[in-house]
């Protein structure tokens, strides 16, 4: 059974046992416009929570991608880089950005819930 | 005061639309203590034909290179701009545009920057070059940056061959941004070998062909040496013209190329504004500094240009832009392409090959003088001489002769006593046979 | 088939095409191809003189392949590029109120003078000796410069205002590690230009934004608290980019000096104050000058620039390399870090700076004089407010006047139409006017800032604000269609951004061969 989990920077984790999927949230997406590129971190990369992860491109932004809890990069998605848009067209899914094993599940705790996240996007409108 | 259109009843009329008495009204938020209240210390205004004198007065001050033999290098090169060039870049309509950033209405400036981006990858043998850098000496510095930035490495190797005023700003930068740089000493009898210099902490080599002594060399197995230790091969070029006789950085392996582009439709004009190139492979164009263009289509589906990857600019990543450059050399890039492309294929290999002849035949003349040594006889455009003696002076002596006879080493490396007698000299195209003879009888005269 | 007819058919939908006519031309509108479409094939753009016979020296190092350049005559170069102009809007054709860029009237006088033969014909490395003429316009250029400014000291070779800045921020920098102090901290303006904040970084300096108060003026108190040890400078533009005064800028000038740090004034805008206000009596310590803004040297489509950059007497000791100083013999050039010029930080550029701006700059100082320059403040200032005070009830001020030498609006007016400040700039393309800078200062939302300068006529201002009272009205009455189309009477429509940077296209290529179908 997948949870997915959100943080206050819009990014989503779908957390399966130990691995997790992580991409920006549909929110975001909308907010940067139609994404042009997206560097994605290679396999085995280590991430800590909070720290940049990957990066996001729009033609008129660019934003950096946290991680939001520390882990070892398994996968980037390869789908990205030629096909950028994915990100617009399918945020929660296709449009993922990398998959990593979780080190520390008790990070899962600081991040935001379904409601939480909604509750936080609806204030900033 | 002939550039200020309004007139006094137009300012009264534009007051009461305000509502406020004086346009000092429009200053109140200025600090009393720093309102001036009077006209400054300066002259005042003048018409055309004052400030025409005047500066006319100044110009007739100095020598121009043109009026006299004059053999002139080290990285600016006079050569001959035609006519075609000067008159269209004095179009108001590309003269006095901004940077194109709305691009319905600057199709012309977007359209000839690609030309230009697509004519630097052609003749450095590179992928992809950008809209243009200031000069060539602060390409280099920013070349040496986006190596750093590509590696992830800090540390660069610079060529005791590169210009002087090159590893200079190279230097300057890598104080501030916190970089370091190993600098081999210049040294124009040996061939360096910098491939003993790369370890894994190395994020670039740089070096310059035809380098600043003149010789011209194959940077093959240094570009291997420096990929096989994951560093970049950065190739600088001073006169652009030479890519017309020798083979290109990109086909030597170089991963950047930094150059100076005034050869091509620029005058010397004391040193600036010039233009500078700078090119490299797709895979590091998103780390590449400056403005790029890129071909899209409209909302009709016609082929057109834009600004693209702006991500990479300061005016969206701020802090964290690949290079904080804004303005470049627009105009001079402009003045570049027009050029270019009145040479095309056949000018731009023959304007080579003269150059390299001129060159040649000066190197034999002066050869020829008692006392003077040939120090490289491999070289393109620009060759160096050592003297029996300091070359400043002689150089001096000749200017008093009529001739300004190149560049003494010394001018630019004042430091280091070894080089004082060795003089760099130039020919290109605009030198005749007869400035030639004359450069070196009143040589062998002066010694 | 040449490449340039193939072109041309991609582009047509059907025998008419999306232009009306069968050439693809529209009547003025000359469509243009590369000049690498063109059958090049046998010409040449000129005649080089007859190669001398000599030794060839380049042995092994000879270039092999070909370039792939294409060979044109004179007339079709000619005719190239001034098809291609005539797709340019620019200052000579019309009202170009980009804010903060300053685009004024560029004197024909100014180019005369930069290409006489003594100015444009002299090699940087001549003996000191024959261009004193050269020496003596920098030495002038730079006494106006330190006139205007109130400053003692001028480092003259940064080629643009952002190369500008990075030679105002190493100044500091060098400053401090004089003093033997570590401050790794610039505190930046959040209204700031991005180059700002790129320079700082550029500089090793970590980067704080200040925040603006509700009046569209830093944060004192935010600033103050900011302030410490380890903030080596301020960067603030003043005029700031909302077109305002810094009311408080003394106080932020003595804070930011009791805190041991520096004040860098971003010359942007100096345009506003020219001849009315020295820098210096505001407390500046250094600030860049876009002579291709106050100084009307041309912009060029994207340059050359000059940003001079004047120095506190703190801070003029680390100037870079190269100074031209009064010497016995007349003018000299310190090219070396001795004697006078023994701290200073090193160099920028290649040679002495960017000789053609100054002297077109000179020329402007000249034509103008102490109270031409005071006039031209005055009138920019006057223009500005002009067009406050006529749009102010159509659009929406974000802060209260007087402005300085431009007016900024935000996008409440458009709020609830459909329609984006992206929108009303396109229109005003198709209205023939140039739009002005959008969304462009971040601190206010949807931003439209409008810099006339003091060389537009008030009929045109008037035509302008006419204009542009009509759009906010059509805005208002919904017209979102014709706003979302815009501009269509311009030689392309809007461009697709996205395809651009979703698959870069940088240069042309040669057209592939057809790919052989092997298996038949």
């Amino acid at each position: 059974m997948s949870t997915i989990h959100y943080t206050k920077s819009h990014e989503w984790i779908r957390v399966d046992g130990d691995t997790a999927t992580v991409g920006i949230t549909a929110h975001a997406a909308e907010a940067l416009g139609d994404v042009v590129y997206v560097e994605v971190p290679a396999a085995g990369k280590a991430l800590s929570k909070g720290k940049e992860a990957a990066v996001v491109e729009s033609v008129k932004a660019a934003s950096e991608v946290y991680a939001p809890v520390s882990g070892t990069v398994t996968e980037g998605n390869p789908a990205l880089a030629d096909d950028p848009a994915l990100v617009n067209k399918d945020a929660m899914g296709d449009g993922w950005f990398f998959k990593l094993t979780v080190s520390d599940q008790s990070e899962l705790a600081d991040l935001l819930d379904q409601a939480a996240y909604d509750a936080l996007v609806a204030e900033s409108h | 005061m002939r550039y200020l259109p309004l007139t006094d009843v137009e300012r009264q009329d534009m007051l009461a639309t305000i509502g406020v008495p004086s346009v000092d009204a429009l200053f109140c938020d200025v600090p009393k203590a720093a309102w001036r209240d009077k006209p400054f210390d300066l002259p005042p205004h003048q018409g055309e034909l004052q400030v025409e004198r005047a500066l006319a007065k100044l110009a007739a001050q100095n020598v121009p290179a043109g009026s006299v033999p004059s053999f002139l290098g080290a990285g600016v090169y006079r050569h001959h701009v035609p006519a075609t060039v000067d008159h269209i870049i004095q179009r108001g309509e590309f003269m006095t545009s901004y940077t194109p950033y709305q691009p319905e209405v600057t199709q012309g400036t977007l359209q000839y920057l690609f030309e230009f981006q697509t004519q630097v990858a052609l003749i450095t043998g590179m992928d992809v070059a950008n809209a243009s850098m200031y000069d060539g000496a602060s390409a280099t510095a920013e070349a040496v940056m986006m190596a750093n930035r590509v590696t992830r490495r800090t540390r660069a190797v610079i060529s005791g061959g590169l210009h002087p005023h090159y590893r200079e700003t190279t230097a300057t930068h890598a104080h501030f941004a916190g970089f370091t740089i190993e600098q081999a000493a210049p040294n124009p009898s040996v061939d360096e070998d910098l491939a003993a210099s790369i370890d894994d902490k190395t994020s670039c080599v740089v070096v310059q062909n035809p380098d600043f002594f003149g010789r011209v060399r194959d940077y093959s197995a240094l570009a291997e040496a420096a990929h096989a230790k994951g560093a970049l091969l950065v190739v600088v070029v001073n006169e652009i013209v030479s890519l017309g006789a020798i083979t290109p950085p990109g086909e030597m392996g170089a991963d950047i190329v930094a150059a100076e582009g005034q050869s091509i439709g620029n005058p010397l004009t004391f040193g600036g504004p010039h233009v500078g190139l700078f090119a490299t492979r797709d895979k590091y164009v998103r780390q590449m500094p400056g403005r790029l263009v890129g071909q899209t289509v409209d909302a009709d589906g016609r082929r057109g240009w834009v600004l693209t990857l702006s991500t990479r600019e300061q005016h969206i990543r701020r802090e964290k832009a690949t290079s904080n450059i804004c303005t470049n050399a627009g105009l001079c890039a402009l003045a570049f392409t027009i050029h270019m492309s009145l040479l095309g294929e056949t000018g731009f290999v023959g304007l080579a090959a003269l150059n390299h002849a001129h060159a040649s035949l000066l190197a034999d003349k002066l050869a020829a003088v008692p006392g003077v040594t040939l120090l490289n006889d491999g070289f393109f455009n620009e060759f160096t001489l050592a003297l029996p003696k300091p070359a400043a002076g002689v150089v001096e002596a000749l200017v008093r002769t009529g001739v300004l006879a190149g560049v003494p080493v010394s001018r630019l490396y004042p430091d280091r006593p070894e080089l004082a007698n060795l003089l760099l000299v130039a020919a290109t195209e605009t030198n005749t046979e007869a400035d030639m003879d004359e450069f070196a009888a009143k040589l062998q005269e002066v010694l | 088939m040449n490449e340039w007819s193939k072109a041309i058919s991609n582009f047509t939908t059907d025998k008419l095409g999306v232009s009306g006519t069968y050439s693809g031309h529209r009547g003025l509108q000359i469509e243009e191809p590369l000049l690498f479409e063109r059958d090049s094939e046998g010409r040449c753009g000129v005649d080089l003189p007859e190669l001398p016979k000599a030794k060839n020296r380049l042995g092994a190092h000879a270039r092999k392949g070909r370039i792939g350049l294409p060979g044109i005559s004179e007339p079709e170069i000619v005719r190239h590029f001034t098809r291609l102009s005539q797709k340019n809007y620019a200052i000579d054709t019309g009202l170009y109120p980009l804010g903060s860029c300053t685009m004024k009237h560029n004197p024909r006088l100014n180019e005369k003078m930069a290409r006489l033969a003594g100015f444009a014909d002299i090699h940087p490395l001549q003996p000191v000796s024959t261009v004193q003429g050269a020496l003596a316009v920098i030495d002038q250029l730079a006494y106006w410069l330190k006139v205007l400014t109130g400053m003692p000291a001028v480092a003259m070779s940064p080629a643009a205002g952002a190369h500008g800045e990075l030679c105002g921020m190493m100044a500091i920098r060098a400053a401090h590690d004089a003093r033997g102090e570590t401050r790794n901290k610039v505190l930046v303006a959040e209204s700031a230009h991005g180059t700002n904040p790129a320079t700082a970084a550029a500089c090793g300096f970590t980067v704080e934004a200040v925040p603006a108060n509700a009046r569209g003026r830093v944060d004192l108190a935010a600033m103050k608290a900011q302030l410490g040890p380890d903030v080596a400078a301020v960067m603030l533009t003043n005029p700031n980019t909302c077109g305002l005064f810094e009311t408080e800028i003394r106080e932020i000038a003595d804070a930011v000096h009791a805190a041991g740090a520096y004040f860098y004034c971003d010359g942007a805008n100096f345009n506003a104050i020219v001849g009315r206000v020295r820098p210096a009596d505001l407390g500046v310590d250094v600030m860049h000058i876009n002579l291709h803004k106050t100084f009307s040297t041309p912009h060029g489509g994207g340059g050359p620039g000059a940003g001079p950059v004047v120095l506190a007497a703190a801070l003029a000791p680390f100037a870079p390399l190269p100074w031209v100083v009064h010497g016995k013999n007349g003018f000299e050039v310190l090219e070396k870090a001795e004697g006078d010029a023994a701290q200073a930080f090193g160099r920028l550029k290649g040679f002495h700076g960017q000789m053609g701006m100054f002297v077109r700059a000179l020329a402007y100082m000249m034509s103008h004089g102490a109270d031409g320059l005071r006039q031209v403040a005055s009138d920019a200032v006057l223009n500005a407010n002009y067009i406050l005070a006529s749009l102010k009830d159509d659009m929406s001020a974000p802060f209260e006047g007087p402005c300085m030498h431009e007016a900024l609006f935000d996008d409440r007016f458009l709020k609830d139409t459909g329609v984006t400040t992206l929108d009303i700039a396109k229109a005003l393309i198709d209205e023939g006017f140039h739009p002005m800078t959008m969304y462009f200062p971040l601190v206010v939302h949807g931003a439209l800032l409008i810099e006339p300068t003091e060389t537009e006529s008030k009929a045109t201002l008037d035509r302008f604000i006419g204009v542009l009272k009509a759009l906010a009205a059509e805005a208002k009455e919904g017209k979102v269609e014709k706003f979302r189309a815009a501009p269509t009477l311009t030689p392309r429509r809007r461009l697709d951004e996205t395809g651009a940077a979703r698959q870069p296209i940088l240069r042309w290529t040669p057209p592939k061969e057809p790919v052989r179908d092997t298996a038949e």
